[in-house]
């Protein structure tokens, strides 16, 4: 097996703050982290791994330099090799123009390394976007099948057998391949890297795939191949505080909240 | 003098803390809690390659300096006093003196699977009647020709229960006192040899220290850890370089006793500001801050001195010294600082407290330390 | 691809006995009022299986126009069937605009079908209405982990897709039912199909967490201590007659699962009730309960964050005030 896992550096939403007097985000200070549910993505990956050896795992990103430092993570962690997308033209893009950009790249890769991936692996969302549409995208630019949040995934007789993640349960879902999917948070926890590959990690040389190499038609890339335009952003208005209740006993606030509950027709 | 961590080195011990935040951490309360062996950390880091940090690469380790393995002592000190301690007894205490003192089939049969992970180490040296006076061993090894018969017990062993592999000494010669004392390599499971119960403790609740019991037990004769009659000399090599990792455990916790001191005093509000903002606060911390750093560059210092191979029985000895009495105070005063919240189970703070304390105690006691720094005092003054 | 008619379109998801997914309905509201604004009607497509019951519902919550396609390989959802089906509705009627339910089948089918017309999409919007200048909907989403509503324009391509996050918005009053209901013969092949179906597990114990649909969720946090603590936590929820969640400390602690973890990781939702019991109010979890009609917090920490977003809180052990408000309510 063949497998693309496409990563995203996200700025670690946890850490974000409010400037309270500006009412805006404090973006500085704020660790840059491999996106969470990609992480479950190369361990589903690694997983696979695991179970066939011969298993090849390559990493991708599309993003700037820095981003660099999140696929070393990631080949600390499990990848065999990793590709960086990156170029000046490939910015501004929304999900359509990016989708497209790692469509086509998946496809670059697969020529230079030689292969064909038999699976294309997505974290279900990115923590910064939370817009859950690149996977599908490329699913849908490269007409391949796909299944999404995935909570574990293994290979039989060349089919990808999904666990996915549905309303009230779980669903075994077996899809062809080659297929697309997209991994949200397992029961378990994604490995941590060893020694050695962490620092075999830190000398691994990562080609960078520019936008002079990845020659793609101008109006489905950037602003312009980008149908969808941000009009404002603003800082999430919190919900001013409502009844608070402290009296003497637990008897007591539980008998004030009931009579509240019961005057606001709540119950 | 270079005492800091190159960018691998820092790499390494990001990766930990990484793993520490992510697994170590939220355990912490409970492995204390429930008095729980935290045998899962144990895989982990051993999956991670910490279970020989420092050792070469042809037995298995990660070949890594003797400093980033005091760092990572420290790092894991910081989440889970416990797990900190798990590691050291096993690398400092069952993996160098196999290292050091073992055949090469003994490295490659014992040293090799201990630094893989794949087995955990442990050290039997103290016994009821023979703590800090280490040569009043009791336990005795008799050769028997085609191989020795150990009777005896020791007591407070550290990772007892869920180890693989110990190192422990027994006398082979009464007559000659310490220089009696030899060590040999004993493994779980051979006949005769049985793990005792479990010691309720103070702090390091998680850790599994048990009394180790030798009834008859025929161990084969090239389980000798180096010469014979030069068992003392084993165990007090070996205590000198876990001394530094003791260390380095009383300087993660008083590391993070600090760090949540300051947290918890600047979201406490009392008299209308945070806490953090009287300045008996921020002095209380900055000296605790000043004393921590202290001991810090004391045990790197040491740590330096034994990866180059310099004498240092006194430099860590000074450092756990002065770590551990300090890991004591600072973690006696933050629970102050937290006021009730600081003696509630709720906060770490008395956790802390009562995990700094034991690194006043094992290997070696602040006494001890005082008696080898004044020992190298006065062959040297 | 151009738009041929002013209308706003909404998909309307089935459930497996053919009735529709509350979503879908709720979208109507929205719906109706961005058709009126950009002058157009307000249309729905039902894709399923024997669905007339989602048929009916949706008209009787004022649908003008019902596409239907009805037939068996639209049982049960696939990503391929669904795909075919929507996208030919969509070319052959070309509305201005649409909208699905932000749940795991519309965000799984809405960038298929956006990106094969090669228009913009929306994701997870909390609010959507007219841009005034631009005439063009005005799609507002939480982002960087609910820290930032961004508002988002798709300016020049049809039709401007969104999904939209359940409980969100509240279903109308039904009126009297006046849909033209169009019939779609559209057919997909088997082999046209790339995924099977081959188990269905429910959540351990037969038991489901439909937190999605729940009228009242009771969640509990890092305060409940253990797995025994939800005990209490269920207790309420049974009193309440609802279910169970919580926030993400508790599942990474192991005390409950996954499936009940409401938040930026966990699940979106918008309950009538929504009771935080021990939850200290992350942005992360608030980002996935903030929708709650009302909120109510019970935390020992009267600084507790939780509390800037309840409707009522109240400060003190939830093991001591959870039973006495069961006591209370009984």
């Amino acid at each position: 097996m063949n497998i693309l896992v496409c990563v995203k550096q996200v700025p670690d939403t946890n850490e974000i703050k409010i400037d309270p007097v500006k009412n805006t985000l404090i973006r500085a200070g704020v660790p840059s982290i491999v996106n969470p549910f990609d992480g479950y993505a190369l361990e589903a990956a690694a997983r696979i791994k695991d179970k066939d050896p011969d298993t090849k795992i390559i990493v991708m990103s599309m993003g700037p330099e820095q981003a660099k430092a999140a696929l070393k993570e990631c080949v600390a962690i499990a990848a065999d090799k990793a590709y960086l997308v990156s170029g000046r033209k490939f910015g501004g893009s929304d999900t359509l123009a990016t989708s497209y950009i790692i469509a086509n790249a998946a496809k670059m890769i697969e020529e230079k390394e030689g292969i064909k991936f038999d699976l294309l692996f997505f974290g279900k969302q990115a923590i910064d976007g939370d817009t859950a549409q690149v996977g599908p995208e490329v699913g849908e630019h490269l007409g391949l099948p796909q299944v999404t949040y995935v909570l574990e995934a293994s290979v039989e007789d060349g089919k990808l057998i999904a666990r996915k993640e549905v309303e009230g349960g779980i669903e075994v879902i077996s899809c062809a391949t080659p297929c697309v999917a997209t991994f949200t948070k397992p029961s378990f926890d994604p490995r941590f890297p060893t020694i050695k590959r962490k620092l075999a990690a830190n000398k691994a040389v990562i080609p960078v795939i520019s936008d002079e190499e990845l020659v793609l038609d101008e109006t489905m890339i950037g602003l312009k191949g980008s149908p969808t335009r941000v009009k404002s952003t603003n800082v999430a208005q919190k919900k001013s505080g409502g009844v608070k209740i402290a009296a003497e006993t637990a008897e007591e606030s539980a008998a004030a909240l009931y009579a509240a509950l019961t005057e606001a027709k709540v119950l | 003098m270079n005492f800091h961590f190159n960018e691998e080195e820092q790499e390494i011990l990001g990766m930990l803390e990484d793993f520490c935040k992510a697994e170590v951490g939220p355990k912490a309360a409970e492995v204390d809690e429930n008095e729980r062996f935290p045998e899962e950390t144990w895989h982990a880091l051993a999956e991670m390659g910490m279970a020989g940090i420092y050792f070469p690469e042809e037995y298995n380790g990660a070949g890594m300096s003797y400093l980033t393995y005091i760092g990572a002592c420290e790092k894991l000190a910081e989440y889970c006093a416990t797990s900190s301690v798990m590691l050291s007894a096993h690398e400092s205490l069952c993996c160098w003196p196999i290292f050091k003192y073992g055949t090469e089939e003994q490295k490659q049969k014992y040293l090799a699977p201990l630094c893989a992970g794949e087995k955990l180490g442990a050290f039997g040296l103290t016994e009821p009647g023979a703590g800090t006076d280490a040569a009043m061993q009791k336990t005795v090894a008799e050769d028997k020709g085609d191989h020795w018969l150990i009777n005896g017990s020791k007591i407070f062993i550290t990772n007892a229960a869920f180890a693989d592999v110990f190192v422990i000494f027994a006398m082979t010669d009464k007559s000659l006192g310490n220089k009696g004392i030899s060590a040999f390599i004993i493994e779980k499971g051979t006949p005769g040899f049985s793990v005792g119960a479990h010691e309720k403790k103070m702090g390091i609740r998680g850790s599994s220290t048990c009394e180790l019991i030798f009834e008859d037990v025929k161990l084969p004769k090239e389980n000798l850890l180096g010469e014979i009659g030069k068992g003392f000399k084993v165990a007090m090599t070996t205590l000198d370089g876990g001394r530094i990792g003791i260390a380095a455990q009383a300087l993660g916790i008083a590391q993070a006793a600090i760090n949540e001191a300051v947290k918890y005093t600047k979201e406490r509000i009392q008299f209308g500001k945070s806490i953090w903002k009287f300045q008996n606060t921020q002095f209380q911390l900055a000296d605790m801050q000043a004393k921590v750093d202290a001991a810090r560059l004391l045990i790197y210092r040491a740590a330096q001195a034994k990866e180059d191979g310099e004498p240092h029985s006194h430099l860590a000895a000074m450092a756990k010294l002065v770590a551990s009495e300090t890991a004591s105070d600072v973690t006696r005063r933050c629970v102050q600082l937290a006021g009730g919240y600081g003696y509630s189970r709720e906060y770490p703070f008395e956790r802390m407290m009562r995990d700094a304390k034991i690194t006043e105690i094992y290997e070696g006691t602040s006494e001890v330390q005082r008696m080898v720094i004044a020992g190298w005092m006065g062959a040297t003054k | 691809m151009e738009a041929l008619t002013k209308d706003l379109l909404v998909f309307v998801e089935t459930n497996e006995d053919g009735t529709a997914k509350n979503v879908g309905i709720e979208l109507l509201t929205p719906g109706r009022e961005i058709a009126t604004k950009q002058g157009g009607e307000l249309a729905a497509v039902v894709i399923g299986y024997n669905c007339q019951a989602a048929v009916d519902t949706v008209n009787a919550y004022g649908a003008d126009k019902i596409y239907v396609v009805d037939s068996e390989e639209y049982a049960h959802y696939t990503t391929d069937a669904y795909k075919k089906a929507l996208i030919a509705v969509i070319e052959k009627y070309g509305p201005t605009s649409m909208m699905l339910g932000a749940t795991n089948n519309g965000r799984d089918l809405a960038p298929r079908v956006s990106c094969y017309l090669k228009t913009g999409l929306t994701a997870d919007c909390t609010g959507v209405d007219l841009d005034e200048a631009t005439g063009k909907v005005a799609w507002t989403r939480p982002t960087f982990g609910g820290n930032l509503m961004a508002t988002i324009l798709c300016p020049d391509t049809y039709p401007q897709m969104g999904t939209v996050r359940p409980g969100v918005f509240k279903k109308s009053e039904p009126v009297a039912p006046h849909a033209e209901i169009i019939k779609e013969d559209i057919h997909v092949a088997a082999e046209e199909i790339r995924t099977s179906l081959l188990e269905v597990i429910k959540e351990e114990g037969g038991e489901t967490v439909d937190l999605e649909g729940a009228d009242v969720i009771v969640a509990g946090g890092r305060g409940v201590g253990g797995p025994e603590g939800f005990e209490t936590i269920k207790l309420l929820a049974d009193a309440m007659g609802g279910v169970v969640g919580c926030s993400r400390a508790a599942v990474d602690a192991g005390w409950i699962s996954h499936a009940h973890q409401v938040g930026q990781t966990g699940k979106t939702v918008g309950p009538k009730i929504y009771v935080a019991c021990g939850i200290s109010g992350a942005i992360q979890h608030v980002a996935g309960m903030s929708g709650s009609d009302c909120i109510i917090a019970i935390n020992k920490d009267a600084d507790a964050p939780i509390f800037d977003v309840a409707d009522y809180g109240v400060v003190g052990n939830l093991f001591d005030v959870i039973p006495a408000l069961v006591k209370e309510m009984q």
